[in-house]
């Protein structure tokens, strides 16, 4: 997650204090992510030193609290961040992918036991943060984003685990595959 | 005291060679005003447990208990009594009849009952009312939207004193949205006592539920045990939950 861009998108509504961002910025993401006061001063620091953001005093309105301003040059990196595609293209190292394919290789380990001790603990997430969302009334929008896409990242890798269960029942099912395994890898190398 | 209890149920299709186990030796209990999902693969025996818990098939052994009455000590006739009257089935494809209003559709089954028409009429509006559906209630199936189908047949479920809601899929081919509305309105009638049983392969779906009964090639082989909501999914929002 960009601490940076967040801080750029709430100044782009106009300037801001320091405190006031930090505040602003839980708020919009929900509340689920904690920023503390450090995070946010060291960054505006960053954005000063590259001319994305200005700062100025206001003096006897609010103390010596410096208010922070965002640059043409801010505008721009931030219209740009917002239309630039997170890169994906390499697969993640995940844990649990890692676990269930080791799985496949440890004598007498039944990876469909493994698989449900996953998708289980997975379900249990996916209970409490549906919860959050029973009280409609205690849900606003920007909450609501956020547990919706932890619900479907959750959901994401149970639908991968019943994938991977359901494939591995076939195959022992049907004969070995005579295929060579470099295949996949090569496939994937050409592709990037 | 649980409302549904199923013990050691189950369920055979074909003899000999050719014979298929459904279900095995599942044993099942939930309370008023619980919401169980049952989740598992196509084929893993989730639908006919929902079948036999809802007496509409019996099991080929173990045992059906509603509300403290064993089905099998059951007359036919006391079997559908308490299909009409105390289950509430949902259905995937919603099994609305064409030719009824949704009015009509959601207050059939308690004239089935022997409810007067205009009784069972003000019922369904009722129903209706509280999925806010009752400007809907003169359309028929094909008027409304799929939202909107899965919804009357919800009220369907629920009219009258319904006791246990039983559902297959119930959000079907519903976008996630109209999915959240419809297991809202489960949520609401557990709320009010109902006993509710989902089954899907969605675990977004089985998520609301209190407890989640996995099962797998007609056997329960797990289930989750929520812990209270940890404050740590959210770092400073005060959380009013459990709700249930």
């Amino acid at each position: 997650m960009s601490v940076r861009h967040a801080l750029l998108a709430l100044l782009s509504e106009g300037p801001k204090y320091g405190l006031q961002l930090r505040q602003e910025f839980e708020e919009g993401t929900g509340e689920v992510w904690p920023l503390n006061v450090g995070q946010v001063y060291t960054t505006l620091q960053r954005l000063e030193r590259d001319e994305l953001i200005e700062s100025d005093d206001r003096g006897e309105e609010a103390g010596s609290q410096k208010v922070f301003h965002i640059t043409a040059a801010g505008r721009k990196e931030l219209d740009t961040w917002l239309c630039t595609p997170p890169d994906m293209t390499e697969p993640p190292r995940d844990e649990l992918v890692i676990k269930v394919l080791a799985a496949l290789r440890v004598p007498g380990v039944s990876v469909h036991d493994v698989i449900q001790v996953h998708r289980r603990y997975l379900v249990e997430l996916m209970q409490q943060w549906t919860r959050l969302k029973e009280d409609e009334a205690d849900f606003d929008l920007t909450f609501a984003l956020v547990v919706d896409a932890e619900l479907f990242r959750l959901d994401s890798v149970v639908r991968w685990l019943d994938t991977a269960d359901g494939r591995l029942k076939r195959a022992a099912l049907e004969p070995p595959s005579t295929k060579p395994g470099p295949l996949i890898r090569r496939r994937l190398v050409a592709r990037r | 005291m649980s409302y549904l209890e199923l013990r050691r149920v189950s369920k055979s299709y074909g003899a000999g060679p050719t014979e298929v186990h459904a279900l095995s030796d599942v044993d099942l209990s939930m309370e008023r005003g619980s919401l169980v999902a049952v989740m598992g693969p196509s084929g893993s025996g989730k639908s006919t447990l929902l079948t036999i818990a809802g007496s509409l098939e019996e099991p080929t052994s173990g045992e059906v208990v509603i509300d403290g009455a064993a089905l099998s000590s059951m007359s036919r006739n006391d079997k559908a009594r308490l299909r009409r009257r105390s289950v509430g089935y949902v259905f995937q494809d919603f099994n609305l009849l064409a030719g009824l209003t949704a009015v009509e559709n959601v207050s059939l089954p308690l004239e089935l009952d022997g409810l007067s028409a205009k009784k069972a009429h003000l019922a369904g509006i009722a129903a209706l009312e509280e999925l806010a559906l009752a400007d809907r209630a003169a359309h028929y199936p094909d008027e409304l939207s799929g939202g909107e189908r899965q919804r009357v047949a919800i009220a369907r479920a629920i009219v009258g004193d319904r006791s246990l809601l039983l559902a297959d899929e119930p959000s079907g081919a519903l976008d996630s949205t109209n999915s959240e509305v419809v297991m809202r309105m489960i949520l609401a009638a557990c709320h009010r006592g109902v006993a509710a049983m989902v089954v899907t392969h969605d675990a977004q779906l089985a998520s609301w539920a209190d407890r989640v009964v996995f099962i797998r090639d007609g056997r329960v082989v797990d289930q989750t045990v929520p812990p209270p909501t940890p404050e740590s999914l959210v770092a400073h929002r005060p959380v009013t939950s459990p709700h249930r």
